[in-house]
């Protein structure tokens, strides 16, 4: 029960209500469900209740083969599938000792650079459209259907592809589909610019998301926040630069750390600001990738029944939300024993009950929307 | 400035004789098994020492091997100061597992060892708030051991696949 | 859709009052948002710029007291289950569901899975399949038509025999 003194003396009371967000509700991260208790608008105490997609895709790794394990991790995450794909596909490769091939290599930077433009699209228009900016959500929808049209000239999918196999790539990319890719990079570097205007530098814009939710580094390190969280916060760190993988110690790109431009270092507008710049770097990397791809076939031969030997390897991999790490085990036989997908956003979801204390309903969602969470990765 | 597995492994042992033991370093992931008794203890000098630091908690998660009738929890640690990465295994009987939990170390730990506990059945005894979390809360078994047998109906649906689908998954 | 009829150009049609009802119906359903999953992902392109809906009339609403069509897109776990028939049945008639993508018409590709519904018509009626994994927003487009063919045909006057399935509404 609290108490607000009236000014005429008289004394109003008040008592704490327990609301139930989700798990429908309008915001586009998918079913999640928050138990929030309130004094008003304040929030005191705000509980995630996650579980609504889980789809068991870790123990179905143990009932399929290794190749028909491949669609299944897109699912894992279908805003960034390609980079899911990838991460399985590193693991079994070397737990067979596989070599993939360098043209290979080009089209899987290629793939995965625009997938993480489509999926940056995808978490800024949304963050938007949570605060209640619903126009520029259509821009993003429409950039991006430009990059599904591109997606289904190299795999023949829009959403779920499929297209990073064991060995390489399962299609190749060809000289046409290159010079659209240049057509659009030369087309989407205005609109980043044209976004900024009518979003970024928007003065309401900022005043709702300055200062609001502010992360430390002590919390990001504790909690294994990764991704473009844990770079608003001011680490500098990055997979493709710290444990590299694949082409990316040949590429030349920037990683963009939040600076606290705006307000309190490692707050919502930091988040939103570095996924901003990343969508900026991966078309300075697409470029690169596309002047440096060199000829050749685009997958190994891998045997059609891949048995390979006995061992266990944890492949990471820099999605959009962070961090995915594969840990993959395996017996010698045709059927992996565990496949163990570790995600960013199981542990940014798991923040969400410390730092809501204090803040307000309409920043909760903020909260949610700058953390880029999204349900398939938290239930697999 | 990074260290090797096997040093990290020699500190770790000097520090607590006879609780850890089976280092394995020429696979591509190298670790060693810690006793179930001291596995927080080891965890806050493998996080406070200065030249090991590992920080972050990367991963948590379990592995069942019904063959050797044990469960084997599996703690991935990294370092972003020193650049280097090391993994625990702790081996736990199937019957009544159970361990402590790293949760004061780690705060990552909580909600892993939920998703453990949920999956496989596992006690982390000092947890805060130990409750399932991916699957619903009347839930009965723990779907990720070798031996689960799906239940017949849960809330009135059906879980019989048709029979077309049967004969093909068979 | 059938035309209405001109009879005296200046501004008089002339057609059946059931026609006339059911053409403001199927010319205004607004939608429940309710994504699940990677279809959740097409339904909002289809709402997006290129292959838009609201040139069907098609607006979405956050809640299902507002709505008449529910397009489930995704997939169904047991435990969203009940809250999927709390959603229908706070839908006011007449109301019509669409099942979207693979996973909604009966389980799609997690026929293994422990966790996965197979099929929302197990819990809910549904008046349209779309098949596709997921579908494309044409594909999509085509199950809203034959939604409105299927308001287009029902009629509201006469009482008709519960003999055809396709005479009664809903």
């Amino acid at each position: 029960m609290n108490e607000i003194a009236h000014t005429e003396g008289e004394v109003f009371h008040t008592e704490d209500m327990t609301l139930s967000v989700g798990p429908q509700h309008p915001s586009t991260h998918g079913v999640l469900r928050f138990v929030v208790r309130t004094d008003g608008e304040v929030i005191r105490k705000a509980i995630p209740d996650v579980g609504y997609l889980h789809r068991s895709i870790e123990k179905i790794g143990e009932k399929v083969t290794w190749h028909g394990y491949v669609p299944y991790t897109d699912r894992a995450d279908y805003l960034a599938a390609m980079f899911a794909n990838q991460g399985f596909c590193m693991a079994a490769e070397k737990l067979g000792s596989i070599e993939v091939v360098r043209r290979g290599e080009f089209c899987r930077a290629i793939a995965c650079e625009l997938n993480r433009i489509a999926s940056h699209l995808i978490s800024v228009g949304t963050f938007g459209q949570d605060i209640g900016a619903i126009t520029p959500f259509l821009h993003a929808l429409r950039e991006r259907e430009t990059i599904n049209n591109l997606m289904e000239e190299i795999c023949g999918a829009r959403l779920t592809y499929n297209y990073i196999r064991i060995g390489g790539v399962g299609y190749d990319i060809t000289r046409e589909i290159c010079d659209h890719i240049t057509e659009f990079l030369d087309h989407f570097e205005l609109i980043v610019d044209e976004f900024n205007r009518l979003l970024s530098y928007n003065k309401i814009f900022i005043e709702r998301l300055a200062n609001v939710a502010v992360i430390t580094k002590e919390d990001a390190l504790q909690y294994n926040i990764v991704g473009p969280n844990l770079r608003a916060c001011g680490i500098k760190w990055d997979i493709r630069r710290d444990i590299p993988y694949s082409v990316y110690p040949e590429l030349e790109f920037e990683v963009p750390v939040g600076t606290g431009e705006k307000g309190t270092l490692g707050d919502s507008y930091d988040r939103y600001m570095v996924r901003i710049r990343e969508m900026q770097e991966s078309c300075r990397i697409l470029r690169q990738c596309l002047k440096m791809m060199p000829q050749g076939p685009a997958i190994a031969k891998v045997p059609r029944k891949f048995k390979p030997p006995a061992g266990e390897f944890y492949a990471r991999v820099e999605a959009p939300r962070g961090d995915m790490g594969f840990y993959v085990i395996s017996d010698g036989s045709e059927y992996p024993y565990r496949v163990r997908i570790r995600t960013g956003s199981f542990t940014a979801m798991s923040l969400v009950e410390k730092i809501s204390h204090g803040i307000m309903m309409a920043d909760l969602i903020a909260l949610i929307a700058s953390l880029d969470v999204d349900a398939p990765e938290i239930d697999r | 400035m990074k260290v090797e597995a096997k040093d990290i492994f020699a500190k770790t042992e000097l520090r607590f004789p006879e609780k850890v033991s089976g280092f394995k370093g020429d696979v591509f992931e190298p670790y060693f098994q810690i006793e179930p008794q001291s596995v927080v203890e080891a965890g806050r000098y493998l996080r406070d020492e200065p030249g090991v630091q590992f920080e972050v908690l990367s991963d948590l998660t379990a592995v069942d091997l019904p063959k050797e009738n044990k469960i084997q929890i599996v703690y991935h640690l990294y370092s972003y100061s020193q650049r280097h990465a090391i993994v625990l295994k702790v081996d736990l009987p199937r019957e009544e597992p159970h361990v402590s939990t790293v949760e004061n170390v780690w705060k990552a730990a909580n909600w892993f060892e939920r998703e453990v506990f949920d999956l496989f059945g596992v006690n982390f005894e000092g947890h805060s708030d130990l409750r399932r979390i991916l699957l619903p809360e009347d839930w009965v078994g723990h779907p990720l051991l070798k031996d689960y047998v799906e239940q017949e109906e849960y809330d009135g649906i059906s879980t019989q696949r048709e029979p077309l689908v049967e004969k093909l998954l068979r | 859709m059938q035309p209405l009829i001109n009879s005296l150009p200046e501004s008089v049609f002339t057609t059946k009052v059931d026609d006339l009802l059911n053409w403001g119906r199927a010319s205004s359903q607004w939608y429940m948002l309710f994504g699940l999953a990677c279809c959740a992902i097409e339904l909002m392109q289809t709402g997006g710029p290129r292959a838009d809906l609201d040139r069907f009339g098609c607006v979405p609403r956050a809640t299902p007291r507002q709505s008449d069509l529910m397009i489930v897109a995704g997939t169904l776990t047991y435990k969203m289950a009940k809250r999927t028939k709390l959603l229908y049945d706070q839908m006011p008639d007449p109301k019509y569901v669409i099942s979207m993508g693979s996973c909604a018409n009966c389980g799609g590709l997690f026929q293994l899975a422990y966790s996965v519904c197979k099929g929302v018509d197990k819990i809910i009626p549904v008046d349209v399949y779309v098949p596709g994994c997921p579908p494309r927003p044409e594909a999509l487009t085509e199950g809203l038509l034959r939604i409105q063919e299927k308001m287009m045909r029902e009629r509201w006057l006469v009482k008709q025999p519960k003999v055809a399935a396709e005479s009664a509404g809903a």
